[in-house]
């Protein structure tokens, strides 16, 4: 098996609210991301996927754990320096194109900006990448010295894509790339994402909400539950045999456009809401709402263990698939 | 459409003023929604589905807003401009309503047990004690746990799916007759989406309301309507039963959304196919079709004639020149797998 590009051991990020509040955004993660491969990570609002990829690539200091990335280990907490060091290594793309790029600069700026920080190529050689960075992903090079706001969300997208890129990087986390816009539209970024990502053997953690989405893109997918790590696999085994409670709730959920399907699907309703992620309780975090409730699972959270056998990887963190 | 229709749309035409011209939000809409049927109204950001449904409702604001043109007839009686049929208010009584955001129809400052019981005492003469006490009973049909005491608590104390519950709790308090929900489960994640979507279903057919269901999902579409109205830019470009507009799509509008978007069947290796483009400036819509600038199959005559309706069934039409007996094209039909 080839050498992970970034592996993710016991990764904790919490956030302190007060004196007596702490925030559980991210506890203990481990999952390793293979070259050139896609992993999308799912789960409700306020699991942690973001918190977890700004971990990752540095936004946010660690609490705990640690991050390699090429077989060299990530600062515990990144310093502008790091983040230069690092830039054309890791980038990230972020959920919202409207609010994401600087309104007062050109879109030949924004792109720009990242290379000049670096400084390690000249100006006119920067210009020059700019414009065909502009028309790689699908704009006018001529749209250099025009403003965001005169661009419609997918198009502000791509130029969110573009500012990333342009620095070369091997790994890029996409946090929502595509949930601000419309079907149409989602469809031309995701193309042009799989585009780059084979022209540049390029590396993707991509986090959404949109399960079929993930499902589509994704070699492999995991499942973040209350800042737990709670099931990872291929994507079509996650998809079509979750074993996760959680999961199984999650993807019988996911509405199908197919009338036929949705007419036959039958719900495994979960009761009530996502729970707080201060001061979590011990035990499993899914405890609360799982149908299949077991008394052991109130008292020590499930491990995270490969369920899968020869040599295949099917990692589940519940307590139904232990003694197996 | 039968001759008494619940709520009959016809020709709607709506535009608004703005410091940069007139939008043309709404060009020319028809649409009907029958006693106890869900109609679905799916279309991309901005193309109109929100003004077409609450211009009718009296709820767009007048100026900058303008109905041009057009009629609505509910139950036998013409609403435009009107806010109460017979003397009884129409919004909150014959209609109800629920929104994205329950925000914008809740008051943070009072208890939801109040605010559920206010329009039982204003449509409905309630007594106080009455009315608080079917507040709760409807609080109990929205299966919020322990009704009785989330009913003296105020919104802040509710997440997202619960004051969603109590909206709808409100909407159906006076038994309306019609029941429209504007995007009601776009800002929840999909568990509580799936509980929400199966309670206005379940809620429905108790009550046998008509349901007009605004969104811009097409699975939520699949899940819950019988029938589907597409708008885009500011149009109705093809209506039909669900299982038309999925399985037998005759606009090339409604055939590029279902081929954009993923599906997912074991072993079928889909490619996704984008719609080029954007939809079209408001402000000065196109003179021919609405769609021609993005799509595959357009026509020469597509540009400068804007296609009349054409009935592809007793329930289906579509606006689109492919339709027209002179042309020798028809609609793409689906890559069924
Ligand atoms: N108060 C207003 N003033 C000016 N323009 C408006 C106003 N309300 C709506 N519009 C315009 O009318 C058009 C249709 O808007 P509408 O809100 O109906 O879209 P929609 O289909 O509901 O979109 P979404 O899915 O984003 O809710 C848009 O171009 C919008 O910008
Ligand atoms: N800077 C912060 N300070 C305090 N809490 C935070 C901060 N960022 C995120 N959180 C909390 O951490 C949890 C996970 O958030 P997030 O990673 O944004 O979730 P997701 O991206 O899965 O929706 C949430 O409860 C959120 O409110
Ligand atoms: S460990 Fe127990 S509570 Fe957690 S998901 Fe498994 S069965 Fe449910
Ligand atoms: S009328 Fe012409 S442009 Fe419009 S959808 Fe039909 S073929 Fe396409
Ligand atoms: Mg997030
Ligand atoms: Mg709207």
């Amino acid at each position: 098996m080839t050498e992970p590009l970034v592996q993710i051991h016991k990764l904790t990020k919490h956030f302190r609210l007060g004196i007596r509040d702490t925030v559980h955004a991210v506890d203990d993660v481990s999952f390793d991301i293979r070259p050139k491969e896609i992993v999308g990570l799912v789960g409700e609002s306020g699991s942690g996927k973001s918190t977890l990829g700004k971990t990752i690539i540095g936004l946010h200091a660690k609490t705990a754990g640690s991050v390699t990335f090429a077989g060299r280990r990530l600062p515990f907490r990144f310093s502008t320096s790091h983040f230069r060091k690092f830039a054309n290594r890791m980038q990230m793309i972020f959920q919202d194109p409207y609010s994401s790029l600087n309104p007062r600069m050109t879109v030949g700026e924004i792109i720009a900006e990242g290379p000049k920080l670096l400084g390690t190529k000249g100006r006119v050689k920067i210009k020059h990448e700019t414009r065909e960075w502009l028309e790689r992903v699908g704009l006018n090079a001529d749209h250099v010295s025009r403003y965001p706001h005169e661009f419609s969300g997918g198009q502000r997208q791509r130029i969110g894509i573009a500012r990333a890129l342009i620095l070369e990087p091997d790994f890029v986390i996409c946090d929502e790339p595509i949930s601000a816009l419309d079907v149409s539209v989602q469809a031309q970024v995701i193309n042009l994402l799989g585009e780059l990502k084979d022209s540049l053997g390029l590396t993707l953690l991509f986090i959404a909400h949109d399960l079929s989405m993930v499902r589509y893109v994704s070699d492999r997918i995991a499942v973040m539950y209350l800042g737990s790590l709670i099931e990872l696999g291929p994507a079509d085994e996650v998809f079509f045999n979750p074993k996760h409670p959680y999961t199984q709730v999650l993807i019988g959920s996911n509405p199908e456009p197919d009338p036929k399907f949705e007419r036959s699907r039958t719900f495994t309703k979960i009761q009530g809401e996502i729970p707080s992620p201060v001061n979590i309780k011990p035990g499993c975090r899914f405890a609360s709402r799982c149908p299949k409730v077991m008394d052991v699972c109130r008292k020590k959270a499930p491990e995270l263990r490969n369920i899968a056998a020869n040599g295949k990887e099917r990692l589940v963190a519940c307590y139904l698939y232990e003694d197996e | 459409m039968t001759a008494n229709s619940l709520l009959q749309v016809s020709n709607l035409h709506v535009e608004f003023t703005t410091y940069g011209g007139i939008v043309h939000a709404v060009r020319g809409a028809d649409f009907h929604v029958e006693r106890g049927e869900t109609l679905a109204i799916v279309g991309e950001s901005g193309c109109g589905k929100s003004v077409a449904v609450q211009s009718v409702l009296g709820l767009i604001p007048i100026p900058p807003g303008r109905i041009t043109q057009g009629e609505a007839i509910l139950d036998g009686h013409q609403i435009l401009g009107h806010q109460t049929i017979e003397g009884k208010d129409i919004r909150g009584n014959r209609v109800g309503m629920i929104f994205q955001d329950p925000m914008t129809s809740l008051n943070p400052t009072m208890t939801i047990g109040n605010q559920i019981a206010e329009p039982l005492k204003l449509h409905r003469k309630m007594s106080g004690a009455q009315a608080k006490k079917r507040a709760i009973e409807l609080l109990e049909m929205t299966k919020i746990p322990e009704a009785a005491k989330r009913a003296s608590q105020y919104p802040f104390e509710f997440s997202g799916g619960m004051l969603q519950r109590a909206m709808i709790a409100m909407a159906i308090a006076c038994e309306p007759d019609l029941l429209i929900a504007d995007e009601p489960t776009t800002a929840l994640d999909v568990t509580i989406q799936a509980q929400i979507l199966e309670l206005i279903k379940d809620l429905q057919q108790e009550v046998g309301m008509g349901l007009i269901l605004i969104t811009h999902d097409l699975g939520v579409v699949a899940g819950v309507a019988d029938r589907v109205v597409v708008m885009y830019a500011g149009e109705i470009l093809e209506s039909g039963t669900a299982d038309e507009i999925f399985f037998a799509p005759s606009h090339p509008y409604t055939l590029g959304l279902l081929s954009a978007m993923p599906t997912n069947r074991r072993d079928v290796v889909q490619t996704l196919m984008p719609i080029p483009g954007s939809p079209p400036d408001l402000f000065s819509p196109p003179e021919g079709c609405g769609y021609a600038a993005r799509c595959p199959q357009a026509m020469e005559a597509c540009v400068a004639n804007r296609p009349t309706q054409f009935t592809v069934s007793d329930s289906h039409f579509s606006k689109c020149w492919l339709h027209h007996e002179a042309c020798e094209h028809r609609v793409l039909e689906v890559q069924q797998v």
